[in-house]
């Protein structure tokens, strides 16, 4: 039977958690006890991938760099794997990189604009580096649309084709339904990203698997964006229990769950009222903590800015307009007075 | 004044755009527009008695009333022209990403570029954000300024998403080089959105001396400068300042000359370009600003 591979991403969607903050002594703790657990793929960058840290995404207190490094430094089998959103990130990013250790990159779009990744996923290929194209806020476009902009990222070259449910708005049979088109017409393997912010972020990944995806992506202890991933020690546990071996350990990343990621976590990954709006409203997981912020600073129920954020169909990487919107509902509460 | 005559070379969507631009111009002459096939924009320029080849530059570069040659095509063919455009005495305007002459930011640095033989137009997300990082630069200082420009999808042709790189690149230098910050950053995001969005640009800039008076007042006559020759430049959000950090927020909505409206990241490229050859053009005949 055809293992499950598992890409965690507690050091890159769980960076948004920590608001970026992550020591490379964190990153190296945790990436070891990924690497002994058996982990397949070990994602490190900055939430918003590779050069992501910034005024807009948040300033990360240590460079991707150096993360990189530190991981490289203690991971034996798991490849180190990086992630970058074309126009946040460039190619050198990925040189940078591979020169730091990365085996594998994943490259990120909107789920409508795989072609602005054409060029860095044949850079990817060029450089040797194992190639995800990966398309995110998949729950607002058709599972045919989703099929044409995944045909384009496999044409590219990408060895795996990832659909994401960026903004945790999908219930399961619309996974199915979808993952199931890809893997119906596509040559290379398939997987899935999972949010938990209508609770079904494990659920949505079984039913990836019912419909043929063969990559997961999990963080320990949920560690993500909104309301974070699968939890993945939940998610080994589970798959045992669903009759689908994975190369990983359980009792070893349960472990390495509670004893090396639950001490640094610095907020409780809970579906909590404005987690549960971006599910509710289909809005992209990292806004949630620049929500908050902006409410704050502006005087407003984050509620209603993500709200009108889902309104305006913002896309990942907008979150800039966090502070548009919140502004706009200030001017309108001020005049209202 | 007597107009100053011009040419248009790549008559693709911007460059048709331009041809409408110009032709409302009080200051420049469209006398060719040069292509490689029979197209809408060789039509249109027809339509308009304008001259047209489409079997290379020779015709135009030989007239020597054509004093500004506007390059719409790409950056190979820009990099191939360039030096004939200059052996033939005419000044480039180039609106490709090649950037064989310095970056021009209309109402930041055009005063100074008016000796060049060959000006390059940035980017869309340059022209809309460096007026808006020099304002708060000259107001408070720039240790670091950071660009968000967010795009229609429908109006991001292949050349940009074929290499959306160049895009960040490119934007982030002339953030630094023009807009005069220390250290420069540019993001962009395509949006899908229907109907589509009008482009959006958000303008953070990290000052030395937060002087919330002083970068208002610059930043507002900035939006006024730059709306002068970009009728669609809007403000959307006001200079806010917290700590040290300025965000401002822009919006650019295009004219719909040929392209439509919500392609203000288009429009600005040739609005700033008519700005710029029109300013060139005061300075031939010996006259200062328009």
């Amino acid at each position: 039977m055809q293992k499950i591979n598992i890409v965690d991403t507690t050091l890159r969607d769980g960076s948004h958690a920590v608001s970026h903050q992550f020591t490379v002594e964190q990153v190296k703790n945790v990436a070891a006890g990924l690497d002994q657990a058996g982990m397949d793929y070990i994602e490190i960058s900055h939430g918003d991938g590779l050069s992501g840290s910034s005024q807009n995404y948040g300033w990360a207190l240590c460079s991707d760099q150096d993360r990189l490094r530190g991981a490289a430094e203690v991971i034996k089998n798991a490849s180190l794997t990086v992630l970058l959103i074309p126009g946040i990130g460039t190619i050198e990013d990925l040189e940078m990189a591979k020169e730091n250790g990365a085996k594998a990159a994943r490259v990120a779009t909107h789920v409508t604009e795989a072609d602005i990744a054409e060029q860095h996923i044949k850079f990817s290929k060029k450089l040797g580096l194992t190639t995800f194209g990966f398309l995110m806020m998949s729950h607002m476009e058709s599972k045919a649309k989703i099929l044409e902009q995944a045909k384009l990222l496999e044409s590219y070259g990408s060895d795996v084709v990832y659909m994401a449910d960026s903004a945790g708005a999908m219930i399961p049979e619309e996974v199915r339904e979808k993952i199931a088109e890809l893997t119906k017409n596509l040559h290379v393997p398939v997987g899935f990203h999972a949010h938990n912010n209508l609770g079904l972020g494990i659920a949505n990944a079984l039913a990836a698997v019912d419909a043929g995806a063969t990559y997961l992506d999990g963080s320990l202890r949920g560690l993500g964006a909104g309301a974070g991933n699968a939890q993945t020690e939940v998610l080994i546990g589970v798959l045992e229990k669903y009759n689908q071996p994975t190369n990983i350990d359980f009792y070893k990343i349960v472990d390495a769950a509670e004893d090396i990621l639950a001490p640094i976590a610095t907020r409780p990954q809970i579906i909590d009222k404005s987690a549960l709006m971006l599910g509710y409203a289909g809005v992209y997981s990292s806004f949630l903590i620049h929500t908050e912020r902006a409410a704050k600073r502006f005087n407003l129920d984050p509620r209603d800015i993500l709200v009108e954020l889902g309104k305006r169909k913002m896309v990942g990487g907008q979150e800039d307009m966090i502070i548009d919107v919140a502004y706009n509902l200030f001017q309108q509460k001020q005049t209202e007075q | 004044m007597k107009k100053i005559g011009v040419a248009i070379v790549g008559p693709g969507n911007i460059g048709t755009d331009l041809l409408f631009k110009i032709r409302r111009s009080y200051f420049l002459d469209l006398k060719w527009v040069i292509g490689i096939q029979e197209s809408e924009g060789i039509q249109i320029a027809k339509s308009h008695g304008i001259k047209t080849n489409i079997t290379g530059l020779d015709p135009m570069l030989e007239d020597s009333e054509v004093k500004i040659v506007f390059d719409a095509t790409s950056a190979a063919p820009h990099i191939a022209n360039a030096p004939l455009y200059k052996a033939a005495g005419k000044i480039a305007i180039d609106l490709t990403p090649a950037a064989v002459g310095p970056y021009v930011v209309p109402s930041v640095n055009i005063d100074k570029l008016t000796e060049e033989p060959n000006i390059n137009m940035v980017t869309c997300g340059g022209q809309a954000t460096v007026p808006i990082v020099y304002a708060v630069h000259r107001a408070a200082g720039a240790e670091y300024a950071e660009i968000v420009a967010c795009i229609a999808s429908k109006s991001a042709g292949p050349g940009t998403r074929q290499n959306i790189d160049e895009f960040t690149q490119t934007t982030a230098n002339a953030i630094c080089k023009v807009g005069g910050a220390k250290k420069g950053k540019a993001i962009i995001v395509l949006n899908p959105a229907e109907p589509p969005i009008i482009m959006t640009n958000t303008i953070y800039v990290k000052v030395e001396k937060p002087d919330y008076q002083a970068i208002e007042k610059s930043v507002l006559e900035m939006v006024k400068q730059v709306g002068s020759y970009v009728p669609g430049y809007r403000l959307r959000v006001p200079p806010l300042l917290q700590n040290d950090v300025v965000t401002v927020i822009v919006e650019v909505e295009g004219k719909g000359d040929f392209l439509p409206k919500y392609s203000g990241n288009l429009d600005i490229m040739n609005c700033a370009a008519l700005a710029a050859g029109e300013r060139l053009a005061a300075a031939m005949s010996g006259q200062r600003g328009l």
